[in-house]
């Protein structure tokens, strides 16, 4: 089962973009071996959240804790130092190059004359994607513009994962996607949380998520509205949070319960 | 091949008999590339093969060793632009400057030696700082591109307006004697073999396949071929005899500028770029800095192919660069198959695409055609068109 400490716990977050509030005073946490989904409607602050997280930018108030020590994500470098790779929606290939180089961009392994080292990282590529079970490929020599976006999608995933990552944010990996591809990109986050990586699902897909996640964090509005065990909770209990939910703690206000309404 | 090679192979994890049929591969390759159009340079070849064979029928003068060292020299100096401007065009640029830019650099490498001034260099030392003059006005270029972010069309356009050039005195061609070609040939297949063996071990030590055996060994062949048959080509010829060197420095760049752009991470970095620059940026890629060397090549090649076209007329005139030149070199790397939207495209386009243009427009010229001397071959002391325009107005 799931770790007691959360791996990254992020406590009163709030970013603001000129006078937009994007985010106020969010908690957020995740544990090992998670499928972590956040869900809002658009503008909820959901992007915002992962690029604080991502070390795209950074935040106004609020720590951060990564396995129980606070840290500050200066940028991407950084969290990927942490272990933190985000595979973004629009997935940050490059369609003309194939499947090994794509994996290896900006880490390509190199030997003493500065050349690269071909046979090793084709060999890590092939490795990775078996662990995944990633099979449909053909060739990993092949461009990824020939690759289906399914295809595309788990060689992000990939290409996210093999560097010993511990937390992997995934924006929207469904959206663009048919049936039996969604099918295999939710299989393989699953996959993911079984081999102990904690995911952070990002979608607008209430059945895919409650297919794979195992906790569902609700943000409404800049602020979090909730965070809800998969097992105990009710689509139609998240879409109402999605839509009306009421933040969990305003300042000045105790503590108060998001109002359900039937 | 040994079992073990085969486990990597590139279908991974596929079923067995799917397994086979990958590595049937090559003639099946080949047919999926001839079904989805993506053949490589095999059209420009054929369309060189035609053009050789309409001017080959068309004169006498044209199919001759003479003139196939001709072809050579000619292509040589938009040859080297053209190499600049593959690994511009990869990242989805524009360089306009080069044209006049070798022609700076054919006026430094001049200047740099004029005899009974106060800086009179030895001829190489004069090449390496025009090269390196030219590297630097690239570099310039490259960094307002990337840094100011003002589009390579538009900086590249004032760098053109700037460097028009000036007048003065060169170095002389040379040709290698005829035992130091074959040497040179040698040389060459024995470099080439001696790499693909180093491919096939290293592939064999890391236990990954070697796709297409076959044509790693019919590649090696048609290298000896091809640089035994030129040596031999250009010894038989009697005006100027011998290799020129202006087509050794072509080989020697097209090797050294395809192993940077395909076997060292930089090279990956260019494509990645023009690609997708917003995934080679997140992938911790400097796209700036990538950018700015990229015009540093390209102003460097400009450099090395105006001494060149300057060694060739043995002159430099105020029309040096000017003309065709930026367009051929550009049409060479677009002949030769690089993408003018960046990511696509080798170095070895340029080779391809530059020989396509001097065979067009020796064999235009060899055959009587009227038209502007091609390639400046003999361009060097041409009057202006507006003065001579006058001249015949007032006559």
């Amino acid at each position: 089962m799931v770790s007691e400490t959360p791996l990254l716990q992020l406590r009163g977050i709030s970013k603001s973009y000129g006078s937009v509030q994007a985010l106020s005073d969010v908690d957020f946490e995740i544990r090992d071996g998670e499928v972590m989904a956040l869900v809002g409607d658009n503008g909820a602050g959901k992007t915002t959240l992962i690029k604080c997280i991502a070390g795209i930018h950074g935040y106004d108030q609020g720590e951060i804790l990564f396995e129980g020590n606070p840290v500050s994500i200066s940028g991407p470098k950084e969290a990927g130092r942490l272990g933190i790779e985000v595979v973004y929606q629009d997935l940050a290939l490059c369609d003309n190059l194939d499947v090994v180089q794509n994996m290896y961009l900006g880490r390509e392994e190199r030997d003493w004359l500065w050349r690269l080292k071909e046979p090793p990282m084709e060999q890590h590529t092939a490795e990775t994607l078996k662990s995944l079970a990633v099979t449909t490929i053909r060739s990993i020599r092949q461009p990824v513009a020939s690759l289906s976006g399914g295809q595309r999608q788990s060689v992000a995933v990939a290409k996210a994962v093999q560097w010993n990552s511990k937390l992997v944010i995934l924006d929207e990996p469904t959206a663009a996607l048919g049936v039996a591809q969604t099918r295999q990109v939710l299989d393989l986050v699953k996959r993911l949380a079984d081999q102990g990586l904690a995911v952070v699902l990002i979608s607008h897909n209430l059945h895919d998520i409650f297919e794979v996640a195992t906790r569902i964090t609700v943000l409404r509005l800049g602020r979090d509205v909730g965070v809800y065990e998969r097992a105990t909770t009710t689509q139609q209990e998240v879409v109402h949070a999605i839509t009306a939910g009421m933040p969990t703690k305003v300042a000045g206000i105790a503590e108060t319960v998001p109002e359900l309404a039937t | 091949m040994s079992s073990e090679a085969d486990v990597a192979a590139p279908g991974i994890g596929l079923p067995p008999e799917q397994e086979a049929e990958v590595q049937a591969g090559v003639w099946r390759r080949a047919l999926d590339n001839l079904r989805t159009g993506n053949l490589g340079i095999l059209p420009i070849v054929l369309g060189l093969v035609l053009i050789v064979l309409f001017f080959t029928i068309k004169t006498p003068v044209f199919f001759t060793a003479n003139n196939f060292n001709n072809i050579i020299i000619q292509m040589a100096g938009t040859c080297m632009l053209a190499f600049g401007v593959v690994f511009v065009l990869l990242l989805g640029e524009i360089d306009l400057s080069i044209g006049y830019l070798s022609g700076l650099g054919a006026v430094a490498v001049a200047e740099f030696q004029l005899p009974d001034s106060s800086h009179q260099y030895p001829g190489l030392v004069a090449i390496v700082l025009a090269v390196g003059l030219c590297a630097m006005l690239g570099g310039v270029q490259g960094t307002v591109v990337a840094k100011v972010g003002v589009p390579s069309f538009v900086v590249t356009l004032a760098g053109l307006l700037i460097f028009q050039g000036v007048i003065l005195q060169v170095l002389e061609y040379y040709y290698f004697s005829h035992s130091a070609g074959w040497i040179i040939a040698g040389g060459v297949t024995a470099l080439y073999a001696a790499m693909a063996l180093a491919h096939v071990i290293g592939h064999r030590r890391a236990g990954v396949a070697i796709r297409d055996p076959y044509i790693l060994l019919a590649k090696v062949v048609a290298v000896a071929v091809a640089s035994f048959g030129t040596v031999g080509i250009c010894n038989h010829a009697n005006v100027p005899t011998g290799l020129p060197l202006a087509g050794v420095l072509v080989v020697i760049f097209l090797v050294g500028l395809t192993f940077l752009a395909k076997r060292t991470p930089f090279g990956r970095h260019v494509y990645a770029v023009g690609g997708n620059a917003e995934a080679a940026r997140r992938a911790g890629i400097n796209v700036a800095r990538i950018r700015i060397l990229v015009f540093v090549i390209s102003g460097a090649m400009a450099g090395v192919g105006g001494i060149i076209l300057a060694a060739n007329v043995n002159s430099v005139d105020l029309n040096v660069g000017g003309g065709t030149l930026l367009l051929n070199a550009i049409s060479a790397a677009v002949i030769g198959g690089v993408s003018l939207f960046g990511g696509r495209g080798e170095v070895r386009g340029a080779v391809i695409g530059s020989v396509v243009i001097a065979t067009v427009a020796n064999g235009l010229n060899t055959a009587g055609y009227k038209c502007h001397p091609p390639l400046r071959r003999h361009a060097g002391h041409r009057r202006a068109p507006p003065a001579s325009a006058l001249r015949a107005l007032s006559r």
